[in-house]
């Protein structure tokens, strides 16, 4: 068999791979909410700095309660 | 008075500024929302964004309808035996801090196990363990930290509808294979008869390409391009040629030709042309379709009435009972605020209602026992009790909802410009083809279907096709960024057709929460004032509470004497000073002669000094947009209030402006149902549920909103207040937008007689086709959208 036959094979085996992964996420709603995971992105790193400064707070008060 | 703002909202703090924690708020409940956030280690929230919360609302009492397990089971998506989930709608989402906080709710009860907003949406998914959290407290919580959500009737029984994505996948389909196709086809372009020796290895699998290509195009032309051959199928059966019909007509000579092609080894087909065709017309439709999902253009009196209301049972205990079973004769408690759902008589002795969203009248109601009230006003004087004389279904107001404009959206009979242009297009293109291929029959007869099919490929209008979605579509956008949102492409073609305007008054052309106060009669003097603040803030009544809040702030003082007598005014003493405020005769003034005014008289130790006149607020630049507007069509006011402001509308507005008051809702519609009758294109501009009919019956509907996310009537458009006075420079840019299209089509129709003359002479190779029908598509969406950009920069 010539390896014509096998390179188009692959190649559209893997464009329809992608093509099954992409009708799965639309499925699954990833594209209902375009605007909100871009958001909620930006707070894990913050948090974390957060929660550490806040606990240093929560310390600094407890002992005068 | 000094200009500082809340922490925790933003709002200026009035005359009750609380200063905690060394930061100022401007009530109560922002202060304690502030504490709660800082108690939970959730003060990151004001770090995100400066004083993003809002204040919460008074909620005592609001939510115990959701204590009853009938009622919170048709609320909540999902539940078992541990857990539930519950959507809920919350419209004071506007900011990132929201999202984190509403995010971190089970830092403030740790039986919320997860909770995600959707912030197009403004909806908030929780997952809550239900053993040890009520929905009742879920909700109350939420709202004391100022995320109430807005729970209505329409929330009841509403079957949840599956998302109709079928467009995605469509335009995922067509993109795939058109990329594919176009790999595919990549060798064909080549001239390959001419060098057949170097390119032997090609030619030698060139029918194995084409049938690979014919494969991709299968889909496309089923699945994918099936609405536009179901649309033509459908706008023939009813003899109509709209624009589908060519494409349609396109689709299948692309594909039968192209087949027939491969199969005879005539040529490579149009394939690629053809999964290029479709995937261009679907992201037209895709473009098209902007979307407000946050924003509801169909609601009804549904989505504004409650969805509980108290039941008084005959022992006297109260009950939690759905609106929808509410029965002639129950008796209701309606608590201060809250909307009254049906109509039926008044035991309590006395209240003032609020029917300013339902008749248009801006002065609450004064109602006695036994009088008659109706559904949808609000209750703004304690707590009342009513028996019920109609159920839900059959009351006053929602009788209007029976009309028949609410049912047969008018739509259905309007025509958009390219599927009038498409007619004509189709006929056009019928016409050569036959003529050409009668030429061919007589001259070389082998030739003539060639020509035939290779017409009907070329004259597509994909470019005719895709002028209106991409000018409409970011016409859409742009009018959605300055505050204008409406409901679709078909709306702007509306609006630029329209030759009436009707504007309702009270909301629409005034603001809806400001009065204007004037003080006309004698200066009173510091005393005397003070003594009239200290009476005002003593009374309940509607107007001492406006009136309160209008005037400066004094000293308080203790009243010696106050009595409040019904429907009349209030006296009182203090230091010798006498004061009566209320009505003409109340004060000891005989002459009555402001009928239909609101007016509040004052007279201290029996000698009359003056009255405070209560006016509505106009809108900023009113009388400036009707000028502007009746230069380029009629212009209306109809109002369903009395006819106390028409003098001082009469010199705001251009002469002759016809204004009409004390108009029904149903007199409303059929104010518009008759202009239309005259062939009159209506624009009506309203704001309240009494506008529902008119806004519903007119060619285009705006409902004019000062907050977008507060309920508004179904209709066509939203408008923001702030840019009311914009109203003509957008139906200007709407003219201007359909203007474009026509241009465009000029544009595509040069390309078609370009490709047409290839088609003619039968030298239409499948390489022109491929080349030629992009460029035409390109190049029409490059013109519109500048085109639209350019005018929407010149709008403000």
């Amino acid at each position: 068999m010539s390896v014509i036959y096998v390179l188009l094979t692959i190649s559209v085996t893997v464009a329809i791979f992608f093509f099954i992964a992409f009708i799965i996420s639309v499925r699954s709603g990833q594209y209902d909410d375009s605007y909100t995971p871009s958001v909620r992105m930006l707070f894990e790193d913050e948090l974390v700095k957060n929660e550490g400064s806040s606990k240093k707070k929560g310390s600094e008060i407890n002992p005068t309660k | 008075m000094d200009k500082v703002s809340c922490y925790h909202c933003g709002d200026p703090c009035g005359n009750t500024k609380i200063v905690f924690d060394s930061k100022t708020f401007c009530c109560n409940g922002c202060k304690t929302v502030y504490e709660i956030f800082s108690d939970h280690d959730l003060s990151y929230y004001y770090d995100l964004q400066q004083a993003a919360g809002s204040s919460p609302a008074e909620i005592e009492g609001k939510y115990d309808f959701l204590d009853t397990p009938a009622i919170a089971e048709k609320l909540i998506e999902f539940q078992d035996g541990q857990m539930a989930i519950i959507n809920l709608y919350i419209p004071t989402i506007h900011c990132s801090s929201c999202i984190w906080v509403l995010e971190n709710l089970n830092k403030l009860n740790p039986q919320v196990l997860n909770s995600q907003v959707n912030f197009p949406k403004k909806t908030i998914r929780i997952t809550y363990n239900r053993n040890y959290l009520t929905l009742k407290d879920l909700v109350i919580l939420l709202s004391r930290i100022g995320y109430e959500p807005y729970l209505s009737l329409e929330d009841l029984g509403k079957p949840t509808k599956a998302k109709d994505r079928s467009l995605i996948y469509k335009l995922g389909v067509a993109g795939f294979a058109f990329g594919n196709v176009m790999f595919l086809s990549f060798p064909e372009y080549f001239d390959i008869k001419e060098a057949q020796a170097a390119d032997f290895w090609l030619t030698e699998y060139k029918t194995f390409f084409r049938w690979l290509m014919f494969a991709f195009a299968l889909p496309v032309v089923f699945y994918a391009g099936q609405d536009y051959l179901k649309s033509a199928y459908k706008g023939l059966r009813a003899r109509m040629l709209n624009i589908d019909v060519p494409i349609a007509l396109g689709i299948i000579a692309l594909f039968t030709r192209s087949t027939a092609d491969i199969l005879f080894d005539f040529g490579p087909g149009f394939f690629d042309s053809l999964t290029g065709l479709i995937f261009f017309l679907l992201l037209g439709k895709f473009f098209q379709q902007k979307t407000y999902s946050f924003l509801s253009f169909e609601r009804d009196y549904k989505s504004y009435f409650p969805i509980a209301v108290t039941k008084l049972l005959p022992g006297g205990a109260e009950e939690n009972a759905q609106v929808y079973h509410i029965k002639k004769g129950d008796r209701l408690l309606i608590r201060n605020q809250e909307l009254i759902p049906v109509d039926g008589i008044l035991i309590s002795p006395k209240t003032y209602i609020d029917y300013s969203f339902v008749t248009g009248e801006s002065a609450p109601v004064p109602k006695k026992s036994g009088d008659k009230i109706f559904a949808g006003g609000k209750q703004i004087a304690g707590a009342i009790e009513m028996d019920v004389l109609k159920p839900v279904s059959q009351s006053y107001l929602t009788q209007l909802w029976s009309n028949a404009a609410f049912h047969n959206r008018h739509s259905s009979g309007f025509r958009t410009l390219t599927d009038r242009i498409g007619k004509q297009f189709t006929l056009v293109v019928l016409s050569i083809a036959t003529v050409s291929t009668l030429f061919w029959l007589l001259t070389e007869p082998s030739m003539a279907l060639n020509v035939f099919t290779a017409v009907l490929i070329i004259a597509c209008p994909c470019a005719l096709a895709l002028a209106a979605p991409f000018t409409l579509g970011n016409l859409l956008r742009i009018f959605g960024n300055r505050k204008f949102y409406l409901k679709d492409t078909e709306a702007i073609e509306q609006l630029a057709k329209v030759d009436t305007a009707i504007f309702d008054k009270t909301g629409t052309l005034t603001k809806s929460n400001k009065e204007q106060v004037t003080y006309e009669g004698i200066v009173l003097s510091e005393e005397e004032k003070s003594l009239l603040v200290n009476t005002l803030r003593a009374s309940n009544h509607p107007l001492s509470r406006s009136l309160y809040t209008i005037l400066a702030d004094h000293d308080i003082i203790t009243l010696d004497e106050y009595e409040e007598i019904q429907g009349k005014g209030l006296s009182a003493k203090a230091d010798n000073q006498q004061i009566k405020i209320g009505s003409a005769s109340f004060v000891g003034k005989n002459q009555d002669e402001d009928l239909g005014k609101t007016v509040v008289h004052i007279s201290t130790n029996e000698t009359y000094k003056g009255c405070f006149v209560f006016r509505n607020e106009y809108r900023e630049g009113m009388p400036e947009l009707f000028r502007k507007l009746s230069e380029q069509m009629d212009v209306a006011v109809l109002s369903g209030d009395n006819e106390g402001e028409k003098l001082r509308l009469q010199t705001l507005l251009p002469k002759l402006t016809p204004l009409f008051f004390n108009q029904k809702p149903e007199e409303k519609l059929e104010f518009v149902k008759s202009l239309q009758d005259q062939g009159k294109k209506v624009m009506m501009v309203g704001d309240g549920l009494n506008d529902a009919g008119a806004l519903a019956q007119s060619e285009i509907g705006i409902a004019l909103s000062e907050n977008v996310n507060v309920f508004s009537p179904a209709c066509d458009g939203i408008l923001d207040a702030t840019k009311f006075k914009e109203l003509d420079s957008y139906i200007e840019a709407s003219q201007k937008a359909m203007r474009i299209i026509k241009w465009s089509f000029v544009f595509s129709f040069v390309y078609n007689v370009a490709g047409l003359y290839f088609a003619v002479t039968g030298q239409l190779e499948p390489v022109i086709a491929a080349i030629l029908m992009p460029l035409s598509s390109i190049s029409v969406v490059g013109f519109t959208t500048a085109a639209t950009n350019y005018v929407g920069r010149r709008l403000k």
